[in-house]
């Protein structure tokens, strides 16, 4: 009987497992191992060199892009951290019918049923030089000349990043909002805290788990983005992940392992330093 | 008797659109005393409570606490605390910061918040336990907590909103006699909320029975019990029967019932209650009659259902009901 458990116990983990197995810890094994290997300009030699690593570390140029990457980051992170608390606490505590609730909630969503490049795309012809960003501020006489840093800079980038990334705030900070008991929000009027005071000293200590996973949902898809820099910066700014993706062009796979495993755990670190901070696991 | 510390509610209504939760309601509430509000769910017990409170806008009419106004200001100027049903301690603050919550709302330094707050857990007996969560408590130490916390406010009046329904009954009974004993000795005005008429009995100085969105009856329990105005009354009070006689209605303690001479009726059931057995019969005009019989009475002459009995009552317990 107790032996049948243990074996049935392993039964039902092991699909789960396996597929973890197959499509997450072995690839990224493949890259650690692939990330020691030595490469020329016409072969990949399979050995153990920490040279990649060593030119990786030595080099300015990494410096410079992953600090790059890491400031796309905090400021696509501060932006979504504004607009999706205040949308989500609009929603969650301003709205009170649950049917314009769900509604507002499902058209938040609305604009994720197109494919993220096409969305990222469809702001170039809106912030070109003779855009229709460009042409109604001249129309209207606030500027003469068309804006150059609204399209290809980092201000481009960022935005589509914002637009983009925001809802992955939205939804979990709307989720912890959605199960603060009400009643807690009258008690703390009860007991004389005015609006600010109780956003400071209810509702924005009961949202952190939200606020938490928002965070690393936002984090790990900027540090992890090439195809936002390249487009909207108009190959004019690197980060990380175009760094890795240039190496793959030139079929340079040991260095690009390597950039990826200490892309890798620069992310794990900081979710790491984060979970430090709140308990996230009682809100999932 | 009208002391400068009593709160009244004059025509106090509440309308949710077109349906009127609290219709004019007008009650002078004793200074000091510990009243409940009873009435079964949905008869605006719960509303009441909650406009003294502040927490729910009045739609007409006024409520003075101390000769003043209070009907339009926010909840924490009005001299009233309010202990919610789920308790609503704050989960993220530990059992002291929770008490101290509205001294930290209004600017008061960490020291003296806190040499405050540990006072009023003295009060409440919860002083060991105040570097806890709220998870890590029980039902009745949240309830302690809770109660400190409206209290550190110093309100003159304490509104409860079904302040014990969250607790097991022998928790219950422990609680109940606690708040009694704090408002005693904090000598400020209690209102209770309770849909439970044994609760109401227990405790309250005056009992104020609400039924579809007016009071029905209001004083001291036993006047309520012992006297009941109206039907509703007498039935929601319970241990009465409600009889017509002459075509006159009457209610007539079931205690005072005596089986032998008089109506004649047939048994429908027997209940055995532990101190006594209570025995249901039909009557003729197919009216319920519930007989209170004492245990040791009843077994010197055991009735059993189905058989065929006579209802007696002397009259000065007839006690005549309003329409």
């Amino acid at each position: 009987m107790k032996k049948s458990d243990t074996l049935r116990g392993w039964a039902l983990a092991s699909p789960l497992a396996l597929v973890l197995l197959a499509f997450l810890l072995l690839p990224i094994a493949m890259i650690m191992v692939v990330s020691f290997w030595q490469a020329t300009e016409f072969a990949i030699v399979p050995a153990f060199s920490l040279e990649n690593y060593q030119f990786l570390f030595s080099s300015p140029v990494t410096y410079k892009v992953f600090w790059a990457t890491l400031r796309y980051a905090l400021i696509t992170w501060a932006l979504t951290l504004l607009i999706g608390f205040t949308v989500a606490y609009y929603l969650a505590f301003h709205i009170r019918s649950n049917t314009a609730q769900t509604a507002l909630f499902l058209v938040c969503t609305i604009p994720f049923l197109t494919s993220n490049i096409i969305r990222m795309i469809s702001w170039i012809p809106f912030l070109g030089r003779n855009g229709i960003a460009n042409q109604t501020l001249i129309g209207m006489g606030v500027i003469e000349e068309p804006l150059e840093w609204l399209l290809y800079s980092d201000f481009s980038v960022i935005l589509a990043f914002v637009h983009l990334y925001t809802l992955f705030m939205i939804v979990p900070i709307f989720n912890t909002m959605m199960r603060i008991d009400r009643a807690l929000i009258e008690a703390a009027r009860d007991n004389g805290a005015s609006g600010w005071q109780i956003l400071a000293n209810v509702i924005i200590p009961l949202s952190k788990p939200g606020i938490m996973i928002g965070t690393i949902f936002v984090l790990t898809l900027v540090m992890g983005d090439f195809i936002t820099v390249r487009f909207m910066s108009g190959s004019q700014s690197a980060n990380v992940g175009r760094l890795i993706s240039n190496d793959i062009a030139l079929l340079q796979y040991p260095s690009a392992s390597a950039t990826s495993v200490v892309l890798l755990v620069t992310v794990l670190l900081i979710i790491g330093a984060l979970m430090r901070f709140v308990n996230i696991r009682k809100e999932l | 008797m009208r002391t400068p510390n009593d709160l009244e509610l004059a025509k106090l209504t509440k309308r949710y659109g077109d349906t009127v939760a609290v219709n004019g309601i007008s009650h002078l509430f004793a200074p000091a005393s510990y009243v409940c509000l009873l009435g079964p769910s949905g008869c605006g017990k719960s509303t009441t409570l909650r406009m003294i409170a502040g927490h729910e806008s009045v739609s007409d009419g006024n409520i003075v606490l101390e000769g003043k106004e209070i009907s339009h200001l926010p909840p924490a100027q009005r001299g009233t605390a309010m202990m919610f049903q789920s308790y609503a301690l704050f989960p993220h603050l530990s059992v002291r910061d929770n008490v101290a919550f509205s001294l930290k709302m209004k600017g008061v330094d960490k020291a003296t918040r806190h040499a405050k707050a540990n006072a009023l857990l003295e009060l409440v007996a919860m002083t060991h336990l105040a570097d806890r969560m709220p998870a890590q408590l029980s039902g009745g130490q949240q309830q302690r907590v809770a109660l400190a916390r409206a209290l550190i406010t110093e309100p003159r009046v304490l509104l409860l909103d079904e302040p014990l329904s969250a607790l097991d009954p022998f928790l219950r009974i422990r609680m109940r006699a606690e708040l009694k004993r704090l408002q005693r000795e904090l000598e400020i005005t209690f209102i209770h909320v309770t849909h439970g008429q044994d609760e109401a009995l227990a405790l309250a100085d005056e009992v104020v029975v609400m039924n579809n969105a007016v009071i029905e009856q209001a004083g001291p329990p036993r006047e309520v019990w012992g006297k009941p105005r109206t039907e509703f009354v007498a039935r929601f009070m319970g241990g009465h029967n409600v009889v017509t006689v002459d075509g006159g209605r009457y209610a007539i303690r079931s205690d005072m019932i005596r089986l032998g001479e008089g109506l004649p009726a047939t048994a429908t059931g027997v209940e055995y209650q532990g101190d006594r057995v209570a025995v249901t019969a039909r009557t003729a005009t197919d009216e319920e009659i519930v007989a209170l019989l004492p245990e040791d009475a009843f077994f010197t002459q055991p009735i059993h259902p189905g058989d065929a009995v006579q209802l007696g009552w002397d009259a000065r317990w007839q006690h005549p009901l309003e329409a």
